[in-house]
């Protein structure tokens, strides 16, 4: 089984805090990470392998450091590790993105499962992974929650988490998939695992090397682009009640219902709004 | 090709734009700044740049043609025979755009068996739905239904194409905007038209919602863009109805889908669903305990309502994802919002914010939910929470 | 503090912390509770590779030595000093293997323990036999290709759970302690029971056992070293897992000083945080001192016997004593900075009070300890003088 997952090195935006006096984002400190949801996306393509054998190689695009992060992947026991790398994709958004992984997946040939993270914390938008399913033609389901079977014929049965429950699918390979939270608990790395990866050797892609539109690609391949960046107001915030638990709820009661404003389900229902 | 860099006479060395920069990209030298290879080109530094010594040259790849482009439309997304709930919100916004843009609204609409979802959605004010009724067009998966809308977005040109930003609808543009090669803003939070320029304001949070961005596609069509369910004011009926036109789109071929649906499970009932609840009680990490879930639940159940959690209560396997609010979980626009031992990151805020009454309880008087909250009880939530219950009546 | 660590030992370290923050911190007080063994955490070393840094390369170890399964065994038990002990103690079951072992028993169990596929122990206190380990009456009396063993061990850490055992008994009674030898024998050989699992102030997270030995026959492969070589099995063993004590007691210390430090910004009094008193403050500076002092001496003990000096027994012993008596302080001077509140089980630092009180007792009393160290001392005064 020839498995690919795709994951991005982030800044660990959980971290990040806003300076209260210049109301502008805080950078110091907060470190680069693989992006949570990629974790999964790896400890998922990880089983699989275990499962049906094959091998599973990481990609990434971005710059050079990127490395460490894949370098953290290889730690978990990822077979290769691919990094796309050039000043040209510099300020891509999600569609030259996809269009550039798409390119770096179709120069390793044959990856018959394609996984990443539902998204990535920074952009949280999602939308690469449809993306370069679109590029390399082949179909994409988000929000797996669990692989149930892959069959010798190719076809492979799987749970997509909704809004209201879950539905199975079923697909041939080749196919990209999106993973969520539920889908596993992502391993440890191990020591062994660590002191490969200091020595294994990444293949780095630049441009030339892969099959690319230089038009399609980083900036000039971006349909949108920002703008303007604004912290969002901070919020004034309200009335506080302290002291003993009795008395600050019966002050806090008293005064919701001065106000007018339900609450619990009898009052609710009077149609206060 | 530089697509940004320092105007080194502009730059007088203040240091602001390293302040912002989350890619580290930015770095000193000789007293000026210099852009190094980590960045992105994402723009925060040309934002706070007092001086005008950050310039971005955008060149884009060629677009369609704009000018053939017109109209506002948006995704009818469907299941089990009724219109999302993100459906209504989603008119609402085109119906804002085309008081600035004077343009017609017109709905996509795919599935089998849809003819009343298209009056529904005329009713709500839209101009024209552009149908196609097939048995093999199905809810649950986008392989054919991605296919479809390209194809009409391609035939019908609207300048603007905006969907919801439900699971599907996340799956679904993506893959539309990179067969039409346009661009896609995703969980927009505003859309506003450009006086000028007539172009749509995509505004959206990034950084997990610590900042926000404001986003244009200027030369490609059609401008898309999801918004998230809660996050947009629905669009009432029009009072007294409204004549807008069905298009069959017969002759649109429907490929084969590729993704089989097997089964849909539907999530246990008799929890009430977080994201339409009017009063929702959340607990995160400071309730210590998983077990102590008990006390949100009692409170949510005196109020006849949800239960929600924060992200740091679900990490920790207290509580199934399906009941986190914030930035990666649900966004919630309840009446009364109840935060129980929540700290109140930015994520969480992010997910609840717009609640119409927000009541936090937590011990620590610093914490950052008091900053959104209406009204707040520093206290311990093991006394306090079971002390509302009791005055409730409960 | 920089202790010059190579890349290498801090990879170690920080997998440890990793494990330690994310694994064990959130289930340390279920399991004192409980008392139930942590597989699952065995399970997650293993993976990690973690149980491989103190055996050699040519055993599937990754060849490290002392120092790298101290830095394990400190980073574990911040978290938790009971389960920390199951690694710990396993470590001190492998290294007489590791010293006096043949090449077959080695390739036999090291490979097995590097993978954490098993566990190992170390058995040689009696009812009747502590400090004065000379009066040992197990026996294992030698009967033709085999050994018979009779007695009983107590107090065994792993007993029940480790799949190897190391056992101190008699194989002449005529000559006392220069007639006992070690031996391994196999969980599960006929013969072989374990006792109920004991009820302990502390380290709860950690099983121990009696060892009940009823003409249990083992094959004379199974001896370790030569025969009547037994007690200085059991001494050079200590001496090289006196450090792993010291870096458990030296982790149940920091762990407990790092709460203390948290609490007392958080924690306000008379308007002010309690951090802005003098009279705590001093006090987390002496623990914090004192903390540093122990590292120092544990460190500085593990790298002596990973340079192979010869003379061990002092810096090990003053390292065991001096961690394990800082270890008890600062964890009762944690308690006292919490206040009440320390006094409550729902707040961790009672459990790390509990827990450092085993560190002074046992793998050597600290009373013990410090006669090692004078004995040490007057031996190398005389030498000198002579």
């Amino acid at each position: 089984m020839n498995i690919v997952v795709c994951i991005k090195q982030v800044p660990d935006t959980t971290n990040v805090k806003i300076n209260p006096e210049t109301n502008t984002l805080v950078r110091a400190g907060v470190e680069s990470i693989i992006n949570p949801f990629d974790m999964y996306a790896l400890e998922e393509g990880l089983r699989v392998r275990e499962q049906h054998g094959g091998t599973v190689t990481v990609l990434s695009m971005g710059p050079p450091q990127v490395e460490e992060a894949l370098r953290e992947a290889i730690s978990l026991g990822v077979d290769e590790a691919v990094l796309l790398s050039d000043r040209g994709f510099a300020g891509a958004d999600t569609l030259a993105t996809a269009y550039t992984l798409a390119a770096g997946i179709r120069k390793l040939g044959g990856a018959e499962i394609i996984f990443m993270g539902r998204q990535a914390i920074d952009g949280d938008t999602g939308q690469v992974g449809p993306g370069v399913a679109e590029n390399l033609m082949i179909p994409h389901i988000t929000d797996i929650r669990k692989i149930e079977s892959i069959a010798e014929d190719g076809t492979i049965i799987v749970e997509r988490m909704l809004e209201e429950g879950y539905v199975r699918l079923k697909t041939s390979l080749p196919v990209l998939l999106t993973v969520v939270k539920e889908i596993n608990e992502p391993r440890l790395p191990s020591l062994k695992g660590k002191l490969a990866a200091k020595k294994k050797e990444i293949t780095t892609y630049v441009e030339e090397d892969l099959d690319l539109d230089s038009e399609r690609i980083g900036l000039t391949g971006s349909p949108t682009w920002v703008q303007k960046i604004f912290t969002p107001p901070k919020p004034a915030g309200g009335k506080l009640f302290q002291g003993e638990a009795k008395e600050a709820v019966a002050a806090l009661l008293a005064e919701l219902k001065s106000a007018g404003l339900p609450l619990g389900a009898k009052e609710a229902d009077n149609g206060i709004d | 090709m530089e697509s940004i860099k320092i105007l080194l006479d502009k730059c007088v060395g203040c240091g602001l734009c390293l302040k912002v920069c989350a890619y580290d990209a930015l770095e000193w030298v000789d007293k000026k700044v210099r852009i190094n290879e980590k960045c992105t080109i994402c723009g925060a530094c040309v934002d706070v740049c007092k001086f005008d010594a950050i310039e971005i040259t955008r060149r884009s790849f060629k677009g369609q043609e704009v000018a053939a482009y017109s109209g506002i439309c948006v995704f009818a997304e469907h299941r089990g025979g009724e219109l999302s709930s993100v459906v209504p919100e989603i008119i609402g916004a085109a119906r804002q755009l085309k008081e600035s843009l004077g343009k017609p609204i017109s709905a996509i609409l795919l599935g089998h068996e849809i003819k009343d979802l298209a009056e529904e959605l005329i009713a709500y004010g839209v101009d024209e739905v552009w149908m196609r009724d097939d048995a093999k067009i199905g809810e649950f998966a986008e392989d054919v239904q991605a296919d479809l809308t390209a194809k009409i977005l391609q035939e019908k040109k609207p300048e603007i194409f905006l969907g919801g930003g439900t699971i599907m609808g996340r799956s679904l543009l993506p893959r539309v905007a990179a067969r039409l090669l346009s661009g896609l803003t995703a969980d927009c939070t505003e859309l506003t038209i450009d006086d000028e320029s007539k172009l749509l304001r995509q505004t959206r949070p990034a950084f997990g919602g610590n900042i926000m961005a404001t986003i244009l596609c200027e030369n490609h069509r059609p401008q898309m863009a999801t918004v998230r369910h809660k996050v947009m004011k629905a669009a009432d009926k029009v009072d007294g109805g409204y004549e807008g036109k069905i298009v069959s789109l017969d002759h649109l071929p429907v490929p084969e889908p590729r993704i089989e649906v097997l089964e849909f499970v539907p999530e246990e009932s008799g929890t009430v669903n977080l994201a339409e609840a009017d009063f929702i009680v959340s607990g995160g990490r400071g309730l210590k305990d998983p077990k102590n879930f008990v006390l949100v639940e009692s409170l949510a159940k005196a109020l006849n309502g949800a239960v929600g959690a924060s992200r740091a209560a679900v990490d920790a396997g207290w509580i199934p994802y399906s009941h986190q609010v914030g930035q990666t979980g649900k966004t919630v626009n309840p009446k009364i919002y109840v935060a129980c031992g929540i700290s109140g990151a930015i994520q969480h805020l992010a997910g609840m914010k717009s609640s119409d009454l927000i009541i936090a309880i937590n011990s620590d008087p610093a914490a950052p939910i008091f900053g959104a909250a209406h009204y707040g009880i520093v206290g311990d939530l093991f006394e306090v929470v079971p002390e509302i219950v009791k005055q409730l009546g409960g | 503090m920089n202790y010059f660590f190579s890349e290498e030992q801090e990879m170690i370290r920080e997998l440890a912390a990793k494990i330690a923050k994310e694994k064990i911190e959130p289930i340390a007080a279920d399991y004192d509770e409980s008392g139930a063994f942590p597989w699952e955490i065995v399970e997650i070393l293993a993976k990690s590779d973690l149980f491989r840094v103190f055996i050699p390369e040519e055993y599937d170890g990754l060849g490290g030595g002392i120092l790298e399964m101290s830095l394990v065994v400190e980073e574990l038990s911040k978290a938790c000093g009971g389960i920390a002990l199951a690694y710990a103690a396993s470590g001190l079951g492998a290294i007489p293997i590791m010293l006096f072992g043949n090449e077959e028993q080695k390739k036999k169990y090291l490979p097995r323990l590097a993978a954490g596929e098993m566990l190992a122990a170390f058995g040689l206190t009696e009812p009747d036999a502590g400090s004065d380990a000379a009066a040992i009456k197990t026996t294992a009396k030698p009967d033709g290709d085999e050994y018979v063993i009779n007695g009983t061990k107590q107090w065994i850490t792993n007993g029940g759970e480790a799949s190897i055992y190391t056992v101190i008994a008699l194989t002449d009674p005529t000559r006392g302690i220069r007639g006992s030898s070690a031996l391994m024998v196999e969980k599960g050989t006929p013969g072989f029971d374990f006792g109920k699992k004991e009820n302990k102030m502390g380290i709860r997270g950690s099983v121990t056992r009696e060892l009940v030995f009823q003409d249990c026959r083992i094959p004379k492969e199974n001896l370790l070293g030569r025969e009547g070589g037994g007690f200085l099995v059991a001494m050079k063993t200590f001496d090289q897992s006196r450090p792993g004590v010291a870096a458990q007691a030296l982790g149940i210390a920091q762990g407990a000083l790092d709460k203390a430090l948290a609490y007392a910004h958080e924690r306000h009094q008379f308007g002010k945080p309690i951090s802005s008193f003098q009279g705590i403050q001093f006090m987390l500076a002496d623990m914090a001192t004192q903390v540093e002092a122990a590292r120092t001496l544990t460190y500085q003990a593990a790298r002596t016997i990973d340079a192979g000096a010869r003379n061990v027994a002092k810096i090990s012993s003053m390292a065991k004593v001096f961690a394990s008596d800082t270890a008890m302080k600062v964890t009762t001077d944690a308690v006292q900075i919490f206040g009440g509140y320390g006094y409550m089980k729902e707040y961790p630092v009672e459990k790390m009070m509990r827990d450092a009180k085993i560190t002074q007792i046992y793998e050597g009393t600290n009373q013990i300890q410090r006669e090692v160290i004078a004995l040490q001392m007057i031996r190398e005064s005389m030498r000198k003088k002579g």
